[in-house]
C-alpha cells in the first residue's frame, strides 16, 4: 500500500502495532538524562553563569572566616570549624536560585513547545533541571569543602558519618531545588525569577544558625532561625562531621533532634513543591 | 470503504478573553495531501495549528490527527506528528546538530539512529557546515530549515508547518517551498498555513481561507478561483485619455482603477469570452487609443477580495500578495 493511500485507520493501526518507541521506565529514565544532558551542555557553554557554584564559594568562604570570622567568639571551638557547615548550607542554598532561573528561561524560549509536542516523557522538563541542580550544588559543596581544607577546617568523625553529613545537604539542595522550581514556573521570567528568588533565599540562608549562632538573637528572630530549616541541616551536619554546634543549649525540637528534623523538612519540601511545582508547569504551560 | 481523513477538525472553538480566536472552524486533509489553511494575521491560522498539534485545548468542537483525539489521546497524535512552529522551538545554546539529535532522542530514537538521522537531514537541508555551530548564530532561513529538520526527525506521516516562509528572503523562500514539495511527493499529510496567496497556490491541493476564526472559503485553488467568477480586464492606453474609464464602464463589474501615470486601467469582469476584442472596438470609437488589452483570470489575491471585502494580506492594491512585503 502507497502512503498516498493510508489513511488515519492505517496510521493509527500502524502506530499501535509497533509504535516509536519503547514506553514506561526506560523511556523516562531516557528522557530525563537526555534533557539533564541539554542543562549539562548549557551551563558548559556558559560556564561564567556557574560563578555562583564556582567563585563564590571561594570568596565567601575566605570572606566569612577571615573577615566577619575575625569579630565572632565563640564558646569552645574556633570558628572555622563552626563555620564550613554553615558555608555550606549557605552557598547551596544562595546558589539554587539557578533553577528557577533557568526553568523561566526555557519556558520564555520556545523550546518548551518543541517537548510539548514531542512523544516524550513530559516531566523529564522538571526532574531534569532537579537533577542538574543536585549536580551543581554537589560541585557547590566540594568547592566549599576544597577552600575549608586549605583554610584549616577539618571534620572529626569516622568517614561514613561525613559523608551522611554532606548526603544531608545534597537531600536538602534537592528538595530546595523544587521550590526554586515553583518560584520559576510561578515567574515565567528570568529577572522576576532572580529578584523574587533572591528575597526568599536570602533570608533563608541568613536567618539560621548556619553562620552564628541563634542564642543572642532577638526572641523572634530567634525562634524564626530555630525553626528554620536550614539550621536543622547545618546543626545536624555539624554533627555528623564531628564539628562544634552551639545547639546544645538551644531547648527548640528541630535543633534537638537535627538530623530527623533535617530528613523530615526535606521530605515535606519535596511532597509539596514537586506537586506545586508540576501544577504550575501544567498552568505556564496551557492556553 | 471511506477513507478517514488523516487531519478532521469540526467546530473548533476557542477565546482568549474577550478575543475570539476560533469561531467554530472545520478543517479536513486526507492521506498524502497538502492542506493550505490562508488567513491574515490574526485569522485564527496559529491557533489552529496549536489545537491540531495538543498544544493548546479548543473551548469547544473536537479534532482528530491519525485518528487519535488531540485532547484525549495527545501521546497518539504526538507519535504521528511532526511540527514546525513560527517562532523557532530550538534550542539556542545548542548546536544545530546536538538540538537535532536531543530531539530525536525524545522522539523515542536510539542514540545511533537520531545520530544517524541528523547527519542525514543536515546534510539534505544544506546545515552541515552550521551543523556544529551554536544556533544562536544562525540566520533566520537557516533556523527555519533546523527548525523543520527537528520536525522530520522520526519521519512523522503528518506534518504541521505554520508560516514556513515569512519573513524569509525569496532565496530562502523557493528553497524552503522545494523540501516542501519533495516531501510530499514522499507521501506525507501537510497542513500549511499561510499568508501567500502564490503561497497557497503553489503548494496546497486544498485551501482552506480563514477569516476571524472561521473558514470562509474550502476548495481547490482553481474551484476558489471559479466562486469569485470571471477574472480582471487590463487596459493599457498609448497615452492618458479623459473619457477612458467612462468607455470601459458598460463592459465591466466593478469599479475602474486607473494608475497614477494614467495609462493603465483595470476592472473586474464577469466573462471573458471575445471581452478584449469587444473593449478595444469600444476604445477605438471612442477614439481613444489602446496599446494592450488583456483579460487575466482572477488571482487568489481577487478570491481573497471577493470573500472578505478586504484587501488580502500583505498586497497592495495591484499586486498579488508578495512574499516582500511582510
Amino acid at each position: 500500500m502507497s502512503a498516498g493511500e493510508m489513511d488515519a485507520r492505517d496510521l493509527r493501526a500502524r502506530s499501535s502495532r509497533g509504535g516509536l518507541r519503547a514506553g514506561g521506565l526506560r523511556a523516562a529514565v531516557r528522557d530525563t538524562a537526555v534533557l539533564t544532558g541539554r542543562n549539562l551542555v548549557h551551563m558548559a557553554r556558559e560556564p561564567l553563569r556557574l560563578s555562583d557554584v564556582t567563585i563564590q564559594p571561594v570568596l565567601f568562604t575566605l570572606l566569612f572566616i577571615y573577615v566577619l570570622g575575625a569579630g565572632i567568639v565563640l564558646p569552645g571551638g574556633a570558628y572555622t570549624q563552626y563555620a564550613i557547615a554553615g558555608l555550606l548550607a549557605m552557598n547551596l542554598v544562595t546558589s539554587a536560585i539557578g533553577t528557577a532561573v533557568g526553568l523561566s528561561e526555557d519556558l520564555g524560549s520556545g523550546v518548551i513547545d518543541r517537548f510539548r509536542t514531542l512523544p516524550m516523557w513530559k516531566p523529564a522538563v522538571l526532574v531534569g533541571r532537579s537533577l542538574t541542580d543536585l549536580l551543581t550544588a554537589a560541585l557547590c559543596g566540594a568547592i566549599v569543602v576544597a577552600t575549608g581544607l586549605v583554610v584549616g577546617w577539618r571534620p572529626h568523625s569516622d568517614p561514613g558519618s561525613v559523608l551522611a553529613g554532606f548526603a544531608l545537604f545534597l537531600l536538602f539542595s534537592y528538595a530546595l531545588s523544587w521550590g526554586c522550581a515553583c518560584i520559576g514556573l510561578f515567574t515565567g521570567d528570568a529577572e522576576s525569577a532572580q529578584g523574587l528568588g533572591l528575597v526568599i533565599l536570602f533570608p533563608l540562608a541568613i536567618v539560621s544558625d548556619a553562620l552564628v549562632p541563634t542564642q543572642r538573637m532577638p526572641a523572634v528572630v530567634r525562634a524564626i532561625a530555630q525553626w528554620n530549616p536550614v539550621s536543622a541541616v547545618t546543626t545536624a551536619s555539624r554533627k555528623l562531621l564531628g564539628n562544634p554546634d552551639a545547639a546544645g543549649a538551644v531547648h527548640a525540637w528541630p535543633l534537638q533532634h537535627p538530623v530527623l528534623a533535617a530528613i523530615i523538612w526535606s521530605l515535606a519540601m519535596l511532597a509539596v513543591f514537586a506537586p506545586l511545582a508540576a501544577w504550575l508547569y501544567r498552568r505556564q504551560t496551557s492556553d | 470503504m471511506t477513507t478517514e481523513p488523516v487531519i478532521k477538525a469540526r467546530g473548533l472553538r476557542k477565546r482568549f478573553g474577550r478575543t475570539v480566536a476560533l469561531d467554530g472552524l472545520d478543517l479536513e486533509a486526507h492521506a498524502g495531501t497538502v492542506l493550505g489553511v490562508l488567513g491574515p494575521n490574526g485569522a485564527g491560522k496559529t491557533t489552529a495549528v496549536r489545537i491540531l498539534t495538543t498544544l493548546s485545548a479548543p473551548d469547544a468542537g473536537q479534532a482528530r490527527v491519525a485518528g487519535y483525539d488531540v485532547v484525549r489521546e495527545p501521546a497518539g497524535v504526538q507519535r504521528q506528528i511532526g511540527v514546525a512552529a513560527q517562532d523557532a522551538t530550538v534550542d539556542g545554546v545548542l548546536t544545530g546538530r546536538q538540538n537535532l539529535v536531543m530531539i530525536g532522542r525524545l522522539s523515542g530514537l536510539s542514540r545511533s539512529a537520531a545520530r544517524a538521522r541528523t547527519g542525514e537531514l543536515l546534510s539534505e537541508f544544506s546545515l552541515d557546515d552550521a551543523g556544529d555551530r551554536v544556533v544562536k548564530t544562525y540566520s533566520g532561513g537557516m533556523r527555519r530549515r533546523l527548525d523543520l529538520a527537528a520536525a522530520l526527525i522520526s519521519r512523522p506521516p503528518v506534518l504541521f508547518l505554520d508560516e514556513p516562509t515569512t519573513g524569509l528572503d525569496p532565496v530562502s523562500r523557493q528553497r524552503m517551498w522545494d523540501v516542501i514539495r519533495s516531501l510530499v511527493a514522499e507521501g506525507t499529510t501537510l497542513l500549511l498555513t499561510t499568508q501567500y496567496l502564490d503561497e497557497a497556490d503553489e503548494l496546497a491541493d486544498r485551501i482552506v481561507v480563514i477569516d476571524h476564526g472561521r473558514a470562509i472559503a474550502d476548495g481547490t485553488a482553481a474551484q476558489l478561483k471559479r466562486e469569485v467568477g470571471g477574472g480582471r480586464l487590463e487596459v493599457t492606453l498609448s497615452e492618458p485619455h479623459a473619457d477612458a474609464a467612462t468607455a470601459l464602464a458598460p463592459f465591466v463589474s466593478g469599479p475602474v482603477t486607473v494608475s497614477a501615470d494614467r495609462r493603465h486601467l483595470r476592472a473586474p469582469v464577469t466573462s471573458g469570452g471575445g471581452l478584449a476584442t469587444t473593449v478595444v472596438r469600444a476604445l477605438d470609437a471612442a477614439q481613444i487609443t489602446v496599446e494592450d488589452v488583456q483579460v487575466r483570470p482572477p488571482s487568489l489575491d481577487d478570491v481573497f477580495f471577493a470573500l472578505t471585502g478586504s484587501a488580502a494580506p500583505g498586497g497592495d492594491d495591484d499586486q498579488p500578495a508578495l512574499a516582500e512585503a511582510a
